[in-house]
């Protein structure tokens, strides 16, 4: 059993409300922050902790707060990402919709660390009912001293709004986030300058997901180097992963980190196993974005070694053979699954999130979804295949934000390991109608070390 | 007096030059000018804000700069990169940038009609240059291609959106010439499109600049449409007393009739200065203007055609072959007509030559 920090008190009846969450130990943090500490001290502690960001890029938090440019005279802002859009993510949804005082909590003391008296929190706005649980826990908090003017008598002022979205994935890119917020068409802006210069009104800005100000909370509590202790090298603390596809107990767990993909999968404490007793066959281990594995090298690292739920282990072997930890949206897909069918709804998911602001990912988006609508409905050519590479390479990393690169690798990734299925499908458009390639040798042990297929 | 600024010294392709700080990649790589100069569909020097979502002036930085030479590892965006002293770029001599680029345009042209047969733009469209120059000659788009309704912006512009590319000039001048922009990108991804929302016109003093910023045959000059092609006319800069602009313009010729007025532009297709609406659409006689001389044309461009400027004619061979005998008939027919009248010369006639003009008793083209 790992370790919970911030799951462990979601299930106490009533710790929506703020008496009960007080009286589990609730709102210490900002005590102990607020009343002991500078805010360079909590800077200092977050970064001792390890803390990375939790919205998929997995850059250190700590490293973040301390980039913020602090002139004189300028107000400081501190956003809460609460955009969570990524197919297969769902994990800020289960923490703000069960202990939306945790969010709270640990955006009072980010706010005091970074000096933002105005904080947001942007929330997706097809989460309609979590906004009115989050402003019932601010003005829980606010009646409580905890918010508003002179918080606690130490002089600090902050106010927390929350301000809904309106539909659009690309909004959860913090530069497109950001001119949201500002009431503008969001589209990602250029960088540089980085929102650490010129965020929200040109005012410095950082930008964080609910998850990672949530783990503001235990990092005060229990201090950074005892949160760096959980969890193994650069991957400190516990994670959220929110399991969904082929397997008997989705939801959202808790792991310390230290864990194997496959006892995350097979144990009941977590996933408990593929539904319905079949084989696995691929998973894309965090969210819709990241490279999808086959089964084999979901494991097993091409070293052999066995891959554990951590950042440095799933995005070991690079884009070859590995993946990435992303936002911990877990996607299993067992052995009656279609990896083309399953590649066509993401490029559809992507085609209809682009913003239309560069033209690599606005055209690259349609044609690869064309394309692979026509080798799904059994139209397509053995050229298409090659010509899908090449759109993907065409559009990632020439684009402004990720979102281009996040619509290139799922497709990058389905052709370098499942280029069988696809060649399957193009060879035999009937019995691609009616039947799955099935799980095929995906996964069969591979020999060690050897490069995989291109 | 200040101190001497300090310049950055950069390296383009090879070749250094020294430029200010906060000078962009791109705008260094025009001061070297020529082929190094990477292509811009979107920037535009003039407006504020513009530039990185075209795409096709990515560059390569193999060294960031003196105090720090790592390379970047993505292409950049030459026009929203500003330099570093010291900082080594490469445009044409990447393979890689020229792969992208060539990529960049297959994508910017799968969905673009491709109907410069029966466009407006042609011969002095950006798209066109570039397809030519980076662009493949087949391509492999096999699906039909997006298409949009017209929307009608008014008495004096056309929008075709089927043509756009979505740069968003028109609307960042829009934003900054004129209080109040009413139109706009609406939707997103490949559905996205420049609209007013509500069929509306373009109400403004200045808002003919967009005519002139659109890189695409997307937004056209009402008062042109179909009247001409470009390169049938010869551009005259002139000028008036205009209270409300500059009032220096071009004016586009086809014998003594004003077809069309725009405003100046430089070498990299840019509006020297913002004309009024009233200039553009309403001056087209050539009482109206005070004529400054010939426009000065690229000699690549399509427009200067039949009016070259310093060009060298081919090394006459004939007379060496024949024994220093001159022939009778000499290799320049098409310039200067012998066999009907020789004292015509058909370059300097206005637009392509008719019968009419070899017709005896005609002295239109003879002065």
């Amino acid at each position: 059993m790992g370790r919970k920090l911030l799951l462990e008190k979601a299930h106490v009846p009533g710790i929506r409300n703020y008496d009960v969450y007080r009286r589990e130990g609730g709102y210490r943090s900002v005590e102990k922050a607020l009343k002991t500490m500078s805010p360079d001290q909590v800077t200092e502690e977050v970064k001792k902790s390890g803390l990375r960001g939790r919205g998929g890029a997995g850059f250190p938090a700590g490293m973040k707060w301390s980039f913020l440019a602090k002139p004189e005279g300028v107000p400081r802002y501190l956003v809460c990402n609460a955009d969570e859009s990524e197919p297969g993510t769902f994990k800020d949804r289960y923490l703000m919709e069960f202990i939306p005082h945790l969010l709270v909590e640990g955006l009072i003391v980010a706010s005091y660390a970074l000096g933002s008296n105005k904080t947001f929190i942007y929330i997706r706005g097809e989460y309609a009912w979590i906004v009115d649980i989050l402003e019932q826990a601010i003005a829980e908090a606010k009646t409580n001293g905890f918010l508003g003017k002179n918080i606690l008598g130490t002089g600090f002022d902050c106010e927390i709004y929350v301000q809904r979205g309106a539909g659009a994935y690309i909004c959860g890119e913090e530069t497109a986030l950001i001119e949201s917020l500002e009431g503008k068409r969001g589209n990602p802006r250029i960088k540089p300058p980085f929102p650490a210069v010129k965020g929200v009104w040109d005012c410095p800005t950082v930008v964080n997901n609910v998850e990672t100000i949530a783990a503001v909370v235990p990092i005060i509590n229990i201090t950074g180097e005892e949160y760096a202790k959980i969890g193994v090298g650069k991957s400190t603390g516990t994670k959220l992963i929110s399991a969904c596809g082929n397997i008997n107990k989705p939801g959202v767990y808790e792991i310390d980190m230290t864990i194997s993909v496959e006892e995350f999968i097979y144990s009941d404490e977590y996933c408990g196993g593929i539904a319905h007793g079949k084989r696995l066959k691929a998973c894309i281990p965090g969210g819709s974005s990241v490279p999808i594995l086959p089964a084999n090298l979901l494991l097993k690292t091409a070293k052999g070694e066995n891959r554990m739920m951590n950042y440095e282990s799933l995005s070991d072997g690079g884009f070859a053979t590995g993946t990435m930890m992303g936002s911990g949206g877990f996607i299993v897909l067992d052995e009656d699954q279609c990896v083309v069918r399953h590649t066509l709804t993401l490029a559809r998911f992507y085609r209809h999130e682009s913003c239309g602001q560069c033209s690599p990912c606005r055209e690259g988006t349609g044609w690869m979804e064309k394309i692979l609508k026509n080798i799904e409905y059994g139209k397509g050519k053995k050229s298409d295949i090659d010509l899908l590479w090449d759109i993907q390479r065409k559009i990632e990393g020439n684009t402004i934000c990720p979102l281009g690169d996040a619509a290139a690798w799922p497709v990058a990734a389905a052709i370098r390991h499942f280029r069988d299925e696809f060649e399957w499908h193009v060879q035999y458009p009937n019995a691609a109608q009616n039947r799955n390639y099935g799980l095929a040798h995906y996964a069969d042990p591979l020999p060690i070390a050897t490069a995989p297929k291109a | 007096m200040a101190e001497e600024k300090k310049l950055f010294k950069v390296t383009i392709d090879n070749i250094t030059v020294e430029v200010e700080p906060g000078t962009s990649i791109l705008n260094a790589a025009r001061m070297i000018g020529g082929e190094i100069a990477p292509p811009a569909m979107c920037y535009y020097s003039k407006l504020k804000g513009s530039g990185g979502k075209c795409r096709t002036c990515l560059v390569e930085v193999s060294a960031g700069s003196t105090a720090d030479p790592r390379p970047m590892p993505k292409l950049v965006a030459s026009c929203r990169t500003n330099v570093m002293d010291g900082m080594v770029v490469k445009n044409i001599t990447s393979e890689r940038v020229q792969d992208a680029r060539k990529g960049v345009v297959e994508l910017l042209l799968i969905n673009h009609p491709l109907d410069c047969p029966i466009c407006d733009q042609a011969g002095e469209c950006h798209l066109q240059d570039l397809s030519y120059e980076h662009g493949a000659e087949g391509t492999r788009y096999e699906f039909p291609r997006r298409t949009f309704e017209k929307h009608d912006l008014g008495p004096y512009i056309q929008l075709h959106m089927t043509r756009c590319i979505l740069c968003y000039r028109c609307v960042f001048t829009a934003d900054q010439l004129t209080n109040k922009r009413v139109h706009g990108v609406l939707d997103r991804g490949d559905h996205a499109e420049i609209a007013t929302y509500i069929e509306k016109a373009l109400d403004n003093d200045f808002i003919g600049n967009v005519i002139d910023v659109c890189p695409v045959g997307a937004l056209t000059d009402k008062t042109f449409r179909f009247k001409n092609r470009v390169w049938f006319l010869k551009p005259e800069d002139a000028h008036r007393d205009c209270p409300k602009c500059s009032g220096k313009v071009t004016l586009w010729y086809r014998g003594d009739e004003v077809f069309r007025v725009t405003g100046r532009k430089d070498q990299w297709g840019e509006l020297h200065d913002w004309i009024c609406n009233e200039c553009r659409f309403e001056k087209k006689k050539t009482s109206d203007w005070v004529i400054d001389g010939p426009t000065k044309i690229s000699h690549h461009s399509v427009i200067s055609a039949n009016h070259y400027v310093d060009t060298v004619k081919p090394h006459e061979t004939l007379p060496e072959v024949m024994g220093g005998r001159n022939p009778r008939l000499l290799m320049d027919i098409h310039d200067v007509s012998e066999v009907n009248k020789p004292n015509i010369d058909l370059s300097k006639i206005p637009g392509p030559a008719h019968s009419t003009d070899f017709k005896k008793g005609n002295t239109k083209s003879e002065g």
